[in-house]
């Protein structure tokens, strides 16, 4: 019996900032981090220049998504007929306590009491794996990465790459440690540590009775079910047990072949850089005497059609979770993907989670803000999600929802003032006084909370003695269109601010 | 031409000195620059941390102050972005608002793109003899797409030696209300940018937005580097004898 661990949950994470703060004061965690972005960023961008029709590509892609997403019900229901008629079964789940409850029946109505899994999104979103524990199941993560993760009683912080936190002596310590079978004097060297995880993974494969996996794609009008990876391991799962279950996520339909040949040329390279992924399973239904003889599609919604209500958020459902966002971001380079407290980390992660979940927890208000709204996620995106301006979106919405009223003062005050030249005018003149604080540098090196939040690691500019508008309306006159000079617009460098201005 | 300064908040409050700049400038290749004394803010920061109906009042003076003009030229990428990609968004529902707006978006430039894209210069008669990289803002590199117009006004300032900025296009981490609300994640990103500016030995480094100037010159200060954060246009206005 291998040593499995629970997956932790995430309820009760902390907000964004403060579990950033954490993983930034960790080197090792930064220069892994850095590591593998830097060469993956490098390498996405040579595979993609390869292909002069890469923005048609996209641009394909995003209006598929979005005419299938506008017409979900008919695909979905298309897609439900054509699993069927090839002999499958399909169920709906509402939300994850639903797809956990079907899973867990399907998998005692098999008799089993061991699971094989392919790497798969929804189930994490779900928290299968501790509800199969739950009801006394042992789900064995079969990806490479996930392995890892799953060893260490550890989340995943990558979509693509769980385990990218972690760099080969880490690991290697955790196979000695976790993996009973692991072979004695087993060293750091990947390919031997690679060697290890077949050997351990392999016994799971041969003994298994049910395999659950997810999918990239479903193709609606053949019924078929697309599963897109790089080491095979998916492929034993898929193929060897005798019952499969797959949880899918309702987005992850398109209406045809046609369609999904666009997405099969825009996942690999966005994903892992490479023209074609080693593995591409396509199944429908099942076929006797060749792979398994029971399948079940779980189609599982879990917030996905609250989304598709939004018209600015609707866009994170286009999501075909290749990561290119998350090794293009600034922020996930830094804060690492645990801080997003989510299977969903980076930028999607932080427009998909709180749309899904809603923002009633801390770090699900706090997401929509972790962003520098750099723009570089929109930039790579293969289905054009515009990150930026959903993060703005979903700002407003957590403002909404959750009125801190210190802010929201500080917000309408400003808002008050910046509205207006007159009142700008006078606040610049009540500003000018900041000046004083600086010392002989010019500098002010200390304000007072919020403001030292600046100030702990930037000085601030010392506010001039006389602003722009107050130059130009002293040296050219209030000549300008408008006229609205303001009091503001008298006052020379020389001048006290008067009363008002206080 | 008669050009409407678009000068922006921060920098009519922070710092006249880049404002004074972009008149000098113009002035100088021998247009009118008006500054209409009705503006004030974009409504960019509000915008962007989620208090949209309180930049509305700003998008309908942003509108008031600068119908009418045929040219309409910032200092900063970055708030004019917002105005192009934002202000019609907030001016939805007001009917003459999204008029006005529609009307003048498209006559609103930063510095670079107005005077390469639109008066076709490179050479502005500046001279600036010292060693100086270019910080691509993210806004002016991917929401407004200056390109390389900022670079290719940089390479023809005489005495200007322009050194390439390792790792230029990743954000420095300013974003705004970012800066506070996740400030350390916005300190390690800057000091990352500090480093490659250090790495790249210029004396000045200039962006096209005084915001991010704001943030890597505090950190630059902080830190004692002794290299000057510059906004392009001043450096651009500077002249033999200036």
């Amino acid at each position: 019996m291998t040593a499995l661990g629970r997956m932790p949950t995430y309820l009760g994470m902390p907000a964004f900032p403060d579990a950033a703060r954490r993983a930034v004061a960790d080197s090792q965690l930064r220069r892994n981090l850095t590591h593998a972005t830097t060469a993956i960023r490098a390498k996405r961008a040579g595979a993609v220049a390869e292909l002069d029709d890469w923005e048609a590509l996209r641009q394909a892609a995003k209006a598929i998504k979005d005419h299938t997403l506008a017409n979900l019900g008919t695909y979905l229901l298309r897609l439900e007929e054509n699993v069927t008629k090839a002999g499958g079964h399909v169920h709906w789940a509402r939300d994850a306590a639903e797809a956990n409850a079907i899973v867990t029946g399907l998998v005692r109505a098999a008799g089993a009491d061991r699971v094989v899994k392919v790497k798969s999104m929804a189930t994490q979103e779900t928290g299968l794996n501790e509800a199969l524990e739950a009801a006394g199941v042992t789900a064995v993560e079969t990806d490479l990465a996930e392995l890892i993760v799953q060893l260490g009683h550890d989340r995943p912080s990558h979509i693509l790459v769980p385990a990218i936190h972690k760099n080969r002596a880490e690991i290697g310590g955790l196979f000695r440690t976790a993996m009973p079978d692991a072979p004695a004097g087993l060293t750091d060297d990947p390919p031997r540590l690679t060697a290890a995880a077949r050997a351990h993974l392999r016994q799971a494969f041969l003994s298994a009775e049910v395999g659950i996996s997810g999918a990239n794609f479903a193709v609606a009008d053949t019924g078929s079910l697309v599963v897109v990876e790089s080491e095979g391991n998916g492929r034993m799962c898929l193929t060897l047990p005798r019952t499969l279950i797959s949880v899918v996520g309702v987005e992850k339909v398109l209406p045809s072949w046609r369609d999904l040949e666009v997405f099969l040329a825009l996942l690999p390279r966005s994903s892992t850089a490479e023209r074609m992924n080693p593995y591409t399973t396509i199944w429908s239904g099942v076929t006797p005497g060749d792979g398994p003889s029971e399948f079940h599609l779980v189609l599982l919604d879990n917030g996905r059609t609250a989304t598709l209500a939004d018209r600015v958020g609707r866009q994170a459902l286009r999501c075909i979770r290749c990561s290119a966002c998350l090794n293009a971001c600034p922020v996930y380079e830094r804060a690492g993907g645990h801080a997003y407290g989510s299977p969903y980390p980076g930028p999607i992660g932080a427009i998909l989670s709180p749309q899904l979940r809603g923002t009633g927890s801390a770090v699900d208000a706090s997401l929509p803000f972790a962003s520098s709204l750099c723009g570089a996620c929109y930039e790579v995106c293969p289905v054009a999600i515009n990150i930026p301006e959903a993060l703005v979106h979903l700002r407003a919405r957590a403002v909404e929802d959750h009125k801190r009223y210190s802010e929201r003062t500080v917000f309408q005050l400003s808002g008050y003032v910046l509205s207006s030249p007159r009142r700008l005018a006078a606040a610049q003149r009540a500003a000018s006084f900041g000046r004083h604080l600086a010392g002989r540098s010019g500098r002010i090196r200390r304000l007072p909370p919020p403001l030292s939040g600046w100030t702990d690691t930037r000085d601030a500019p010392a506010p001039p003695p006389e602003s722009f508008r107050a130059w130009w309306a002293r040296t050219r006159g209030s000549a300008g269109r408008g006229g609205q000079a303001g009091r503001g617009g008298q006052a020379g460098p020389g001048s006290r601010p008067g009363g008002a201005a206080g | 031409m008669r050009i409407g300064l678009f000068v922006t908040c921060l920098t009519d409050t922070l710092f006249p000195e880049t404002g004074k700049a972009v008149v000098t400038l113009l002035e100088r290749l021998g247009h009118e620059v008006d500054f209409p004394m009705g503006q004030s803010c974009c409504g960019q920061m509000h915008f962007n941390t989620g208090y949209r109906r309180e930049a509305v009042p700003m998008v309908r003076g942003f509108a008031a102050a600068f119908a009418g003009y045929e040219a309409i030229v910032s200092p900063s990428a970055s708030c004019a972005a917002m105005v192009h990609e934002y202000h019609p968004v907030l001016a939805e529902g007001d009917a003459r608002l999204e008029r006005l707006v529609a009307a003048i978006v498209p006559r609103v430039y930063d510095l670079s793109t107005f005077l390469v894209g639109v008066l076709g210069l490179t050479d502005v008669g500046a001279y600036f003899p010292h060693r100086v990289t270019y910080h691509p803002t993210c806004h002016s590199l991917r929401l407004l797409r200056v390109g390389d117009a900022p670079l290719r006004l940089l390479r023809a300032v005489r005495g200007l030696d322009l050194v390439d900025l390792p790792d230029a296009e990743t954000c420095c981490g300013f974003g705004g209300t970012f800066a506070v609300k996740n400030k350390d994640v916005s300190a390690a990103m800057c000091a990352d940018k500090v480093a490659a500016i250090r790495q790249s030995r210029a004396e000045v480094v200039c962006a096209g937005d005084n915001s991010c100037l704001m943030h890597i010159g505090g950190a630059l200060s902080r830190m004692r580097t002794g290299v000057r954060a510059m906004h392009l246009a001043e450096i651009l206005a500077s002249g033999e004898g200036r």
